[in-house]
Protein backbone atom coordinates (compact mmCIF):
# COMPACT_ATOMS: atom_id res chain seq x y z
CA UNK A 1 0.00 0.00 0.00
CA UNK A 2 1.40 3.00 -0.96
CA UNK A 3 2.00 6.40 2.01
CA UNK A 4 -0.27 8.29 2.09
CA UNK A 5 3.20 11.16 1.92
CA UNK A 6 4.47 9.66 -0.87
CA UNK A 7 0.78 9.93 -2.73
CA UNK A 8 1.16 13.63 -1.49
CA UNK A 9 4.49 13.81 -3.02
CA UNK A 10 3.93 12.75 -6.13
CA UNK A 11 1.05 15.00 -6.38
CA UNK A 12 3.00 18.03 -5.65
CA UNK A 13 5.50 17.11 -7.61
CA UNK A 14 3.23 17.22 -10.59
CA UNK A 15 1.83 20.27 -9.56
CA UNK A 16 5.38 22.13 -9.65
CA UNK A 17 6.41 20.55 -12.79
CA UNK A 18 2.97 21.58 -14.18
CA UNK A 19 3.76 25.11 -12.83
CA UNK A 20 7.07 24.74 -14.55
CA UNK A 21 5.57 24.59 -18.05
CA UNK A 22 3.24 26.99 -17.98
CA UNK A 23 5.62 29.11 -16.14
CA UNK A 24 8.17 29.03 -19.03
CA UNK A 25 5.42 30.22 -21.32
CA UNK A 26 4.98 33.16 -19.25
CA UNK A 27 8.65 33.81 -18.69
CA UNK A 28 8.90 34.02 -22.54
CA UNK A 29 6.50 36.33 -22.88
CA UNK A 30 7.38 38.18 -20.01
CA UNK A 31 11.22 38.49 -21.41
CA UNK A 32 10.01 39.66 -24.59
CA UNK A 33 8.11 42.41 -22.67
CA UNK A 34 11.31 43.65 -20.63
CA UNK A 35 13.77 43.37 -23.86
CA UNK A 36 11.17 46.35 -25.21
CA UNK A 37 10.94 47.84 -22.09
CA UNK A 38 14.44 48.40 -21.81
CA UNK A 39 15.20 50.10 -24.75
CA UNK A 40 11.54 51.74 -25.71
CA UNK A 41 10.65 52.53 -21.83
CA UNK A 42 7.13 51.21 -22.22
CA UNK A 43 5.23 48.08 -21.77
CA UNK A 44 4.24 46.49 -25.57
CA UNK A 45 0.16 45.59 -24.43
CA UNK A 46 0.39 44.22 -28.21
CA UNK A 47 2.76 41.79 -27.40
CA UNK A 48 0.38 38.98 -26.54
CA UNK A 49 -1.79 39.61 -30.21
CA UNK A 50 1.89 39.43 -31.93
CA UNK A 51 2.38 35.99 -30.26
CA UNK A 52 -1.32 34.89 -31.44
CA UNK A 53 -0.87 36.48 -34.82
CA UNK A 54 2.47 34.64 -35.30
CA UNK A 55 0.89 31.33 -33.48
CA UNK A 56 -2.06 31.31 -36.70
CA UNK A 57 0.59 31.78 -39.31
CA UNK A 58 1.96 28.84 -37.89
CA UNK A 59 -0.76 27.00 -37.85
CA UNK A 60 -1.49 27.82 -41.47
CA UNK A 61 1.65 26.91 -42.74
CA UNK A 62 0.90 23.21 -40.83
CA UNK A 63 -2.33 22.86 -42.46
CA UNK A 64 -0.96 23.58 -45.66
CA UNK A 65 1.50 20.40 -45.12
CA UNK A 66 5.05 21.89 -43.57
CA UNK A 67 5.89 20.09 -40.61
CA UNK A 68 6.03 21.05 -37.24
CA UNK A 69 9.45 22.38 -36.83
CA UNK A 70 10.19 23.79 -39.94
CA UNK A 71 6.99 25.56 -39.20
CA UNK A 72 8.62 26.65 -36.15
CA UNK A 73 11.28 27.88 -37.72
CA UNK A 74 9.62 29.90 -40.09
CA UNK A 75 7.29 31.68 -37.76
CA UNK A 76 10.15 32.84 -35.81
CA UNK A 77 11.56 34.16 -38.93
CA UNK A 78 8.74 36.08 -39.81
CA UNK A 79 7.49 37.01 -36.60
CA UNK A 80 10.91 38.61 -36.29
CA UNK A 81 10.59 40.56 -39.36
CA UNK A 82 7.01 41.24 -38.56
CA UNK A 83 8.49 42.68 -34.79
CA UNK A 84 11.72 44.70 -36.75
CA UNK A 85 8.73 46.41 -39.27
CA UNK A 86 6.38 47.17 -36.45
CA UNK A 87 9.01 49.36 -34.94
CA UNK A 88 10.34 51.07 -37.80
CA UNK A 89 6.88 51.32 -39.28
CA UNK A 90 4.75 52.43 -36.30
CA UNK A 91 6.64 53.10 -33.41
CA UNK A 92 9.47 55.28 -34.91
CA UNK A 93 7.87 58.34 -36.03
CA UNK A 94 6.39 58.22 -31.99
CA UNK A 95 9.56 57.55 -30.78
CA UNK A 96 10.36 60.82 -28.72
CA UNK A 97 6.94 61.82 -28.11
CA UNK A 98 6.46 61.15 -24.21
CA UNK A 99 5.32 57.44 -23.44
CA UNK A 100 1.82 57.75 -22.75
CA UNK A 101 1.61 58.17 -26.44
CA UNK A 102 3.48 55.12 -27.66
CA UNK A 103 1.54 52.62 -24.63
CA UNK A 104 -1.74 54.35 -26.47
CA UNK A 105 -0.24 53.19 -29.52
CA UNK A 106 0.63 49.85 -28.59
CA UNK A 107 -3.28 48.91 -26.71
CA UNK A 108 -4.52 50.57 -30.62
CA UNK A 109 -2.52 47.61 -31.87
CA UNK A 110 -3.57 44.89 -29.33
CA UNK A 111 -7.04 45.92 -30.25
CA UNK A 112 -5.94 46.14 -34.56
CA UNK A 113 -3.94 42.90 -34.35
CA UNK A 114 -6.79 41.35 -32.49
CA UNK A 115 -9.79 42.25 -35.13
CA UNK A 116 -6.85 41.36 -37.78
CA UNK A 117 -6.64 37.88 -36.56
CA UNK A 118 -10.38 37.44 -35.88
CA UNK A 119 -11.00 38.49 -39.80
CA UNK A 120 -8.30 36.35 -41.30
CA UNK A 121 -8.80 33.14 -39.49
CA UNK A 122 -12.48 33.33 -37.83
CA UNK A 123 -12.94 33.37 -34.14
CA UNK A 124 -13.85 29.70 -33.52
CA UNK A 125 -11.60 27.57 -32.01
CA UNK A 126 -8.92 25.92 -33.12
CA UNK A 127 -7.04 22.49 -32.18
CA UNK A 128 -2.97 23.27 -32.71
CA UNK A 129 -0.77 20.72 -32.75
CA UNK A 130 1.98 19.68 -30.17
CA UNK A 131 5.22 18.70 -31.49
CA UNK A 132 5.49 16.33 -27.75
CA UNK A 133 3.74 13.00 -27.36
CA UNK A 134 0.73 13.28 -25.48
CA UNK A 135 2.44 10.78 -22.85
CA UNK A 136 3.94 10.73 -19.64
CA UNK A 137 7.08 9.98 -18.08
CA UNK A 138 7.16 7.99 -15.12
CA UNK A 139 9.75 8.48 -12.62
CA UNK A 140 8.85 6.28 -9.48
CA UNK A 141 5.33 7.57 -8.58
CA UNK A 142 5.32 10.65 -9.92
CA UNK A 143 4.47 11.19 -13.54
CA UNK A 144 5.54 14.25 -15.56
CA UNK A 145 3.51 14.76 -18.74
CA UNK A 146 5.75 15.01 -21.73
CA UNK A 147 4.45 18.04 -22.72
CA UNK A 148 5.12 19.74 -19.79
CA UNK A 149 9.00 18.63 -20.36
CA UNK A 150 8.96 20.23 -23.82
CA UNK A 151 7.55 23.42 -23.32
CA UNK A 152 9.69 24.27 -20.61
CA UNK A 153 12.51 23.38 -22.23
CA UNK A 154 11.57 24.91 -26.06
CA UNK A 155 10.86 28.15 -23.98
CA UNK A 156 14.01 27.76 -21.62
CA UNK A 157 15.99 26.62 -24.32
CA UNK A 158 14.95 30.10 -26.53
CA UNK A 159 15.64 31.96 -23.52
CA UNK A 160 19.36 30.38 -23.14
CA UNK A 161 19.89 31.22 -26.70
CA UNK A 162 18.89 34.78 -26.15
CA UNK A 163 21.31 35.19 -23.18
CA UNK A 164 24.00 33.67 -25.35
CA UNK A 165 23.31 36.40 -27.98
CA UNK A 166 23.36 38.93 -26.02
CA UNK A 167 26.34 38.07 -23.74
CA UNK A 168 29.21 37.16 -26.41
CA UNK A 169 28.13 38.50 -29.77
CA UNK A 170 29.07 41.70 -30.82
CA UNK A 171 25.00 43.06 -31.62
CA UNK A 172 24.27 41.69 -28.55
CA UNK A 173 26.34 44.29 -26.75
CA UNK A 174 25.47 46.99 -29.07
CA UNK A 175 22.03 46.35 -28.07
CA UNK A 176 22.43 46.10 -24.15
CA UNK A 177 24.81 49.15 -24.53
CA UNK A 178 21.70 51.09 -26.16
CA UNK A 179 19.27 49.99 -23.27
CA UNK A 180 21.93 51.23 -20.81
CA UNK A 181 23.01 54.61 -22.38
CA UNK A 182 21.69 55.59 -25.83
CA UNK A 183 23.35 58.42 -25.93
CA UNK A 184 26.71 57.29 -25.39
CA UNK A 185 25.81 54.44 -27.80
CA UNK A 186 25.52 56.51 -30.84
CA UNK A 187 29.22 58.13 -30.03
CA UNK A 188 30.34 54.67 -30.14
CA UNK A 189 28.86 54.91 -33.62
CA UNK A 190 25.94 52.44 -32.69
CA UNK A 191 22.88 52.72 -35.09
CA UNK A 192 20.45 52.86 -32.02
CA UNK A 193 17.68 52.94 -34.20
CA UNK A 194 17.90 49.73 -35.56
CA UNK A 195 19.29 48.13 -32.44
CA UNK A 196 15.67 49.18 -31.18
CA UNK A 197 13.96 47.85 -34.02
CA UNK A 198 16.15 44.23 -33.61
CA UNK A 199 15.07 44.38 -30.08
CA UNK A 200 11.90 44.44 -30.77
CA UNK A 201 12.21 41.96 -33.72
CA UNK A 202 13.66 39.60 -30.95
CA UNK A 203 10.72 40.37 -28.48
CA UNK A 204 8.26 39.16 -30.97
CA UNK A 205 9.97 35.87 -31.97
CA UNK A 206 10.37 35.14 -28.56
CA UNK A 207 6.77 36.11 -27.85
CA UNK A 208 5.89 33.63 -31.02
CA UNK A 209 7.66 30.78 -29.05
CA UNK A 210 5.19 31.48 -26.31
CA UNK A 211 2.28 31.28 -28.48
CA UNK A 212 3.01 28.30 -30.15
CA UNK A 213 3.86 26.41 -26.78
CA UNK A 214 0.63 27.68 -25.10
CA UNK A 215 -1.35 26.65 -28.22
CA UNK A 216 -1.76 23.23 -27.36
CA UNK A 217 -3.10 23.47 -23.59
CA UNK A 218 -5.33 26.42 -24.44
CA UNK A 219 -6.12 26.26 -27.68
CA UNK A 220 -6.07 28.47 -30.76
CA UNK A 221 -8.43 31.65 -31.00
CA UNK A 222 -7.67 35.39 -31.42
CA UNK A 223 -7.85 35.98 -27.47
CA UNK A 224 -5.83 32.89 -26.67
CA UNK A 225 -2.60 35.32 -25.38
CA UNK A 226 -4.51 37.73 -23.56
CA UNK A 227 -4.72 36.12 -19.88
CA UNK A 228 -0.93 34.91 -20.51
CA UNK A 229 -0.29 38.51 -21.34
CA UNK A 230 -1.78 39.15 -17.76
CA UNK A 231 0.35 36.54 -16.10
CA UNK A 232 3.24 37.88 -18.22
CA UNK A 233 2.39 41.18 -16.80
CA UNK A 234 2.80 39.73 -13.26
CA UNK A 235 5.81 37.95 -13.98
CA UNK A 236 7.91 40.97 -15.57
CA UNK A 237 6.80 43.34 -12.51
CA UNK A 238 7.58 40.34 -9.83
CA UNK A 239 11.04 40.12 -11.83
CA UNK A 240 11.22 44.00 -12.10
CA UNK A 241 10.33 45.35 -15.01
CA UNK A 242 13.98 46.17 -15.94
CA UNK A 243 15.32 42.89 -15.16
CA UNK A 244 15.93 40.16 -18.09
CA UNK A 245 16.90 37.82 -15.24
CA UNK A 246 13.97 38.66 -13.18
CA UNK A 247 11.29 38.08 -15.80
CA UNK A 248 12.82 34.74 -16.26
CA UNK A 249 12.76 33.98 -12.92
CA UNK A 250 9.16 35.87 -11.91
CA UNK A 251 7.52 33.83 -15.07
CA UNK A 252 8.82 30.50 -13.92
CA UNK A 253 7.68 31.60 -9.65
CA UNK A 254 4.64 32.37 -10.81
CA UNK A 255 3.66 29.45 -12.66
CA UNK A 256 4.54 26.96 -9.83
CA UNK A 257 2.96 29.05 -7.07
CA UNK A 258 -0.38 29.98 -9.11
CA UNK A 259 -0.17 26.03 -10.05
CA UNK A 260 0.22 24.89 -5.78
CA UNK A 261 -2.30 27.94 -5.12
CA UNK A 262 -4.86 26.21 -7.24
CA UNK A 263 -4.17 22.56 -5.49
CA UNK A 264 -3.85 23.37 -2.53
CA UNK A 265 -5.65 26.11 -1.64
CA UNK A 266 -9.47 25.10 -1.69
CA UNK A 267 -10.41 28.53 -2.66
CA UNK A 268 -8.29 29.43 -5.23
CA UNK A 269 -9.21 26.47 -7.19
CA UNK A 270 -9.43 27.28 -10.56
CA UNK A 271 -11.38 30.00 -10.78
CA UNK A 272 -9.18 32.18 -8.63
CA UNK A 273 -5.51 32.00 -10.51
CA UNK A 274 -6.15 34.88 -12.38
CA UNK A 275 -6.85 37.11 -9.61
CA UNK A 276 -4.31 36.06 -7.40
CA UNK A 277 -2.16 36.78 -10.37
CA UNK A 278 -3.09 40.30 -10.21
CA UNK A 279 -3.38 40.33 -6.57
CA UNK A 280 0.67 39.39 -6.39
CA UNK A 281 1.58 42.44 -9.24
CA UNK A 282 -0.62 44.55 -6.70
CA UNK A 283 1.76 42.99 -3.75
CA UNK A 284 4.66 43.49 -5.38
CA UNK A 285 4.01 47.07 -6.71
CA UNK A 286 2.97 48.41 -3.32
CA UNK A 287 6.13 46.35 -1.09
CA UNK A 288 8.68 46.66 -3.76
CA UNK A 289 8.40 48.51 -6.81
CA UNK A 290 11.57 47.55 -8.00
CA UNK A 291 10.34 43.72 -8.48
CA UNK A 292 12.75 41.00 -7.16
CA UNK A 293 15.73 41.64 -9.32
CA UNK A 294 15.17 45.39 -10.47
CA UNK A 295 17.45 47.90 -10.03
CA UNK A 296 16.39 51.26 -8.36
CA UNK A 297 16.48 54.06 -10.91
CA UNK A 298 17.81 57.34 -9.38
CA UNK A 299 17.26 60.32 -10.67
CA UNK A 300 19.13 63.54 -10.65
CA UNK A 301 17.12 66.89 -9.99
CA UNK B 1 50.36 70.35 -41.72
CA UNK B 2 47.10 69.69 -43.43
CA UNK B 3 43.87 70.50 -41.66
CA UNK B 4 41.74 67.78 -40.57
CA UNK B 5 38.66 69.52 -39.15
CA UNK B 6 37.39 72.96 -39.86
CA UNK B 7 34.56 74.32 -38.43
CA UNK B 8 33.37 77.66 -40.29
CA UNK B 9 30.57 79.82 -38.49
CA UNK B 10 29.02 77.14 -36.88
CA UNK B 11 25.78 78.03 -34.86
CA UNK B 12 23.91 75.88 -32.83
CA UNK B 13 21.03 76.51 -30.59
CA UNK B 14 19.18 74.82 -27.61
CA UNK B 15 15.67 75.30 -28.32
CA UNK B 16 14.92 78.96 -28.56
CA UNK B 17 18.45 79.76 -26.93
CA UNK B 18 21.24 79.75 -29.32
CA UNK B 19 24.78 78.75 -28.18
CA UNK B 20 26.74 79.36 -30.68
CA UNK B 21 26.54 82.63 -32.73
CA UNK B 22 29.32 81.15 -35.46
CA UNK B 23 32.67 79.76 -34.13
CA UNK B 24 35.40 79.04 -36.84
CA UNK B 25 38.18 77.34 -35.75
CA UNK B 26 40.93 74.66 -37.01
CA UNK B 27 42.72 71.65 -35.70
CA UNK B 28 45.36 70.17 -38.37
CA UNK B 29 46.50 66.59 -38.09
CA UNK B 30 48.78 65.51 -35.37
CA UNK B 31 48.11 69.05 -33.46
CA UNK B 32 46.75 69.04 -29.91
CA UNK B 33 43.92 72.06 -30.00
CA UNK B 34 42.52 73.57 -26.78
CA UNK B 35 39.16 75.34 -26.10
CA UNK B 36 39.34 77.64 -23.51
CA UNK B 37 36.15 79.98 -22.00
CA UNK B 38 33.98 80.82 -19.12
CA UNK B 39 31.04 78.49 -17.93
CA UNK B 40 28.58 78.99 -20.74
CA UNK B 41 31.11 80.13 -23.35
CA UNK B 42 30.16 77.17 -26.16
CA UNK B 43 32.82 75.36 -25.11
CA UNK B 44 30.88 71.93 -24.64
CA UNK B 45 28.34 72.97 -27.50
CA UNK B 46 31.47 73.30 -30.14
CA UNK B 47 32.41 69.74 -29.18
CA UNK B 48 28.67 68.28 -29.25
CA UNK B 49 28.18 70.16 -32.84
CA UNK B 50 30.96 68.38 -34.18
CA UNK B 51 30.09 64.78 -32.97
CA UNK B 52 26.45 65.69 -33.98
CA UNK B 53 24.85 65.40 -30.18
CA UNK B 54 23.86 68.57 -31.36
CA UNK B 55 22.19 70.05 -34.25
CA UNK B 56 24.66 72.90 -35.90
CA UNK B 57 21.77 75.33 -37.18
CA UNK B 58 24.21 77.12 -39.25
CA UNK B 59 27.71 76.88 -40.73
CA UNK B 60 29.49 73.82 -41.68
CA UNK B 61 31.70 70.96 -39.74
CA UNK B 62 34.58 69.60 -42.35
CA UNK B 63 36.33 66.59 -41.31
CA UNK B 64 39.03 65.12 -43.36
CA UNK B 65 37.30 66.99 -46.23
CA UNK B 66 34.08 66.03 -45.82
CA UNK B 67 31.53 67.86 -44.65
CA UNK B 68 29.93 66.04 -41.38
CA UNK B 69 26.00 65.61 -41.58
CA UNK B 70 24.22 67.40 -38.61
CA UNK B 71 22.44 65.32 -36.13
CA UNK B 72 23.99 61.64 -36.63
CA UNK B 73 26.60 61.39 -33.73
CA UNK B 74 27.20 57.24 -35.46
CA UNK B 75 28.12 58.79 -38.50
CA UNK B 76 30.95 61.20 -36.93
CA UNK B 77 31.86 58.51 -34.75
CA UNK B 78 32.93 56.09 -37.79
CA UNK B 79 34.34 58.64 -39.72
CA UNK B 80 37.09 58.59 -36.87
CA UNK B 81 36.25 61.26 -34.54
CA UNK B 82 35.83 60.05 -30.91
CA UNK B 83 33.99 62.37 -28.62
CA UNK B 84 34.04 61.89 -24.69
CA UNK B 85 31.28 63.80 -23.61
CA UNK B 86 30.72 65.53 -20.64
CA UNK B 87 29.81 63.29 -17.54
CA UNK B 88 32.22 60.72 -20.14
CA UNK B 89 29.43 58.45 -20.87
CA UNK B 90 30.68 55.29 -19.55
CA UNK B 91 28.83 52.14 -19.47
CA UNK B 92 28.57 51.92 -15.82
CA UNK B 93 26.32 48.83 -15.92
CA UNK B 94 28.97 47.10 -18.19
CA UNK B 95 32.34 45.81 -17.01
CA UNK B 96 35.47 48.13 -17.91
CA UNK B 97 36.43 45.23 -20.84
CA UNK B 98 32.86 45.53 -22.10
CA UNK B 99 33.09 49.09 -22.38
CA UNK B 100 36.46 48.78 -24.72
CA UNK B 101 34.84 46.33 -26.54
CA UNK B 102 32.28 48.80 -27.49
CA UNK B 103 35.03 51.19 -28.46
CA UNK B 104 36.45 49.20 -30.95
CA UNK B 105 32.69 48.54 -32.19
CA UNK B 106 33.05 51.38 -34.54
CA UNK B 107 36.04 49.72 -36.69
CA UNK B 108 34.19 46.18 -35.95
CA UNK B 109 34.47 45.42 -32.57
CA UNK B 110 36.60 41.82 -32.41
CA UNK B 111 39.34 42.70 -34.79
CA UNK B 112 39.95 46.28 -33.59
CA UNK B 113 40.02 45.12 -29.69
CA UNK B 114 42.38 42.58 -31.12
CA UNK B 115 44.40 44.73 -32.29
CA UNK B 116 44.03 47.82 -30.33
CA UNK B 117 43.50 46.12 -26.86
CA UNK B 118 47.52 45.78 -26.32
CA UNK B 119 48.46 49.31 -27.11
CA UNK B 120 45.59 51.09 -25.39
CA UNK B 121 46.59 48.63 -22.19
CA UNK B 122 50.18 50.26 -22.44
CA UNK B 123 49.10 53.50 -21.27
CA UNK B 124 46.27 51.77 -18.82
CA UNK B 125 47.89 48.38 -17.33
CA UNK B 126 45.08 48.28 -14.83
CA UNK B 127 42.82 47.71 -17.33
CA UNK B 128 43.51 43.93 -17.60
CA UNK B 129 43.74 43.25 -14.39
CA UNK B 130 39.92 44.51 -13.72
CA UNK B 131 38.47 44.06 -16.68
CA UNK B 132 35.75 42.29 -15.33
CA UNK B 133 34.73 44.82 -13.05
CA UNK B 134 31.63 47.12 -13.05
CA UNK B 135 32.58 50.40 -14.88
CA UNK B 136 30.16 51.76 -12.90
CA UNK B 137 32.04 51.27 -9.23
CA UNK B 138 35.29 52.13 -10.60
CA UNK B 139 36.82 55.91 -8.59
CA UNK B 140 36.22 59.09 -10.53
CA UNK B 141 40.06 59.07 -11.98
CA UNK B 142 39.59 55.65 -13.43
CA UNK B 143 36.58 56.16 -14.99
CA UNK B 144 37.86 59.26 -16.66
CA UNK B 145 40.71 56.85 -17.62
CA UNK B 146 38.35 53.90 -19.10
CA UNK B 147 36.69 56.39 -21.05
CA UNK B 148 39.95 57.72 -22.56
CA UNK B 149 40.87 54.07 -23.31
CA UNK B 150 37.87 53.49 -24.82
CA UNK B 151 37.98 56.36 -27.10
CA UNK B 152 41.90 55.32 -27.75
CA UNK B 153 40.69 51.87 -28.88
CA UNK B 154 38.68 53.00 -32.12
CA UNK B 155 41.25 54.07 -32.92
CA UNK B 156 40.00 57.87 -33.83
CA UNK B 157 41.95 60.66 -35.86
CA UNK B 158 41.01 63.12 -34.02
CA UNK B 159 40.02 62.86 -30.36
CA UNK B 160 37.38 65.69 -28.55
CA UNK B 161 37.89 65.45 -24.50
CA UNK B 162 35.50 67.68 -22.63
CA UNK B 163 36.68 68.55 -19.06
CA UNK B 164 39.06 65.55 -18.44
CA UNK B 165 40.16 67.61 -15.15
CA UNK B 166 36.71 68.13 -13.77
CA UNK B 167 36.36 66.83 -10.71
CA UNK B 168 39.86 65.34 -10.45
CA UNK B 169 42.81 64.76 -8.17
CA UNK B 170 45.86 67.16 -9.80
CA UNK B 171 48.32 64.09 -10.14
CA UNK B 172 45.39 62.11 -11.80
CA UNK B 173 44.71 65.40 -14.09
CA UNK B 174 48.65 65.35 -14.57
CA UNK B 175 48.28 61.75 -15.40
CA UNK B 176 45.86 61.73 -18.33
CA UNK B 177 47.24 64.79 -20.46
CA UNK B 178 50.15 62.75 -20.38
CA UNK B 179 48.79 60.08 -21.84
CA UNK B 180 47.27 62.29 -24.45
CA UNK B 181 50.61 63.65 -25.23
CA UNK B 182 52.36 60.38 -25.30
CA UNK B 183 49.29 59.28 -27.74
CA UNK B 184 49.47 62.08 -29.91
CA UNK B 185 53.49 61.57 -29.87
CA UNK B 186 53.25 57.97 -30.85
CA UNK B 187 50.47 58.01 -33.51
CA UNK B 188 50.33 61.57 -34.59
CA UNK B 189 46.21 61.08 -32.78
CA UNK B 190 45.28 64.97 -33.62
CA UNK B 191 43.23 66.30 -30.00
CA UNK B 192 40.76 68.55 -29.60
CA UNK B 193 40.36 69.59 -25.95
CA UNK B 194 37.64 71.62 -23.86
CA UNK B 195 39.28 72.67 -20.41
CA UNK B 196 38.45 74.52 -17.15
CA UNK B 197 41.99 74.32 -16.46
CA UNK B 198 43.66 76.72 -18.96
CA UNK B 199 47.26 75.91 -16.77
CA UNK B 200 47.13 72.53 -17.68
CA UNK B 201 45.41 72.62 -21.11
CA UNK B 202 48.22 74.87 -22.66
CA UNK B 203 50.88 72.85 -21.08
CA UNK B 204 49.05 69.54 -23.54
CA UNK B 205 48.59 72.04 -26.69
CA UNK B 206 50.06 74.08 -29.30
CA UNK B 207 46.85 76.32 -29.97
CA UNK B 208 44.31 77.51 -28.29
CA UNK B 209 40.83 78.93 -29.00
CA UNK B 210 39.32 81.41 -26.39
CA UNK B 211 35.30 81.24 -26.40
CA UNK B 212 33.54 83.79 -25.52
CA UNK B 213 29.28 84.23 -25.40
CA UNK B 214 29.08 81.70 -28.53
CA UNK B 215 32.30 83.20 -30.34
CA UNK B 216 35.69 82.78 -31.07
CA UNK B 217 37.42 85.71 -29.06
CA UNK B 218 41.44 84.96 -28.97
CA UNK B 219 43.09 82.55 -30.97
CA UNK B 220 47.14 81.46 -31.10
CA UNK B 221 49.98 79.42 -30.25
CA UNK B 222 50.03 78.54 -26.51
CA UNK B 223 52.88 80.26 -25.24
CA UNK B 224 51.93 83.65 -26.87
CA UNK B 225 48.22 83.20 -25.07
CA UNK B 226 50.23 82.27 -21.99
CA UNK B 227 51.59 85.89 -22.68
CA UNK B 228 48.07 87.27 -22.97
CA UNK B 229 47.11 89.78 -20.06
CA UNK B 230 43.76 89.11 -20.63
CA UNK B 231 44.36 85.33 -20.54
CA UNK B 232 46.42 85.58 -17.74
CA UNK B 233 43.73 87.37 -15.62
CA UNK B 234 40.78 85.76 -16.53
CA UNK B 235 41.67 81.81 -16.97
CA UNK B 236 45.52 81.45 -15.29
CA UNK B 237 45.02 83.44 -12.01
CA UNK B 238 48.42 85.04 -11.93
Amino acid sequence: MPLPLAFIWSEFAQQVTGGLAAGAIYASLALALVLIYQTTNVVNFAQGEMATFTTYIAWTMMKHGVSYWPAFVLTLLIAFGGGVAVERVLIRPVEHRPEIVIVILTIGMLITINGLTGWIWGAEVKAFDSPFPNRSLVLGNVSISIQDIGTFGVCLGTVAVLWLFFRFTTLGLAMRSVAFNPDASRLMGVRVGWMLALGWGLAAALGSVAGMMAAPTVFLDPDMMLVVLIYAFAAAVLGGIDSPVGAVVGGLLLGVVINLLGSYVSFVGQELRLPTALAVLLLVLVIRPTGLFGRVVVQRV
Amino acid sequence: MSTLLELRGVEARYGPIKALHGVSLTVSEGEIVALLGANGAGKTTTLRAVSGTVRHSGGEVVFAGKQLVSGRPDAVARAGIAHVPEGRGLFAQLSVWENLRMGAYVRGERRTLRQEAPRVCQYFPWLERRRDQQAGTLSGGEQQMLALARALVGRPRLLMLDEPSLGLAPTIVQEIFRIVKQCNADDGLAVLVVEQNANVALDAAARAYVLEVGQVAIEGESAELRRHEGIRKSYLGY
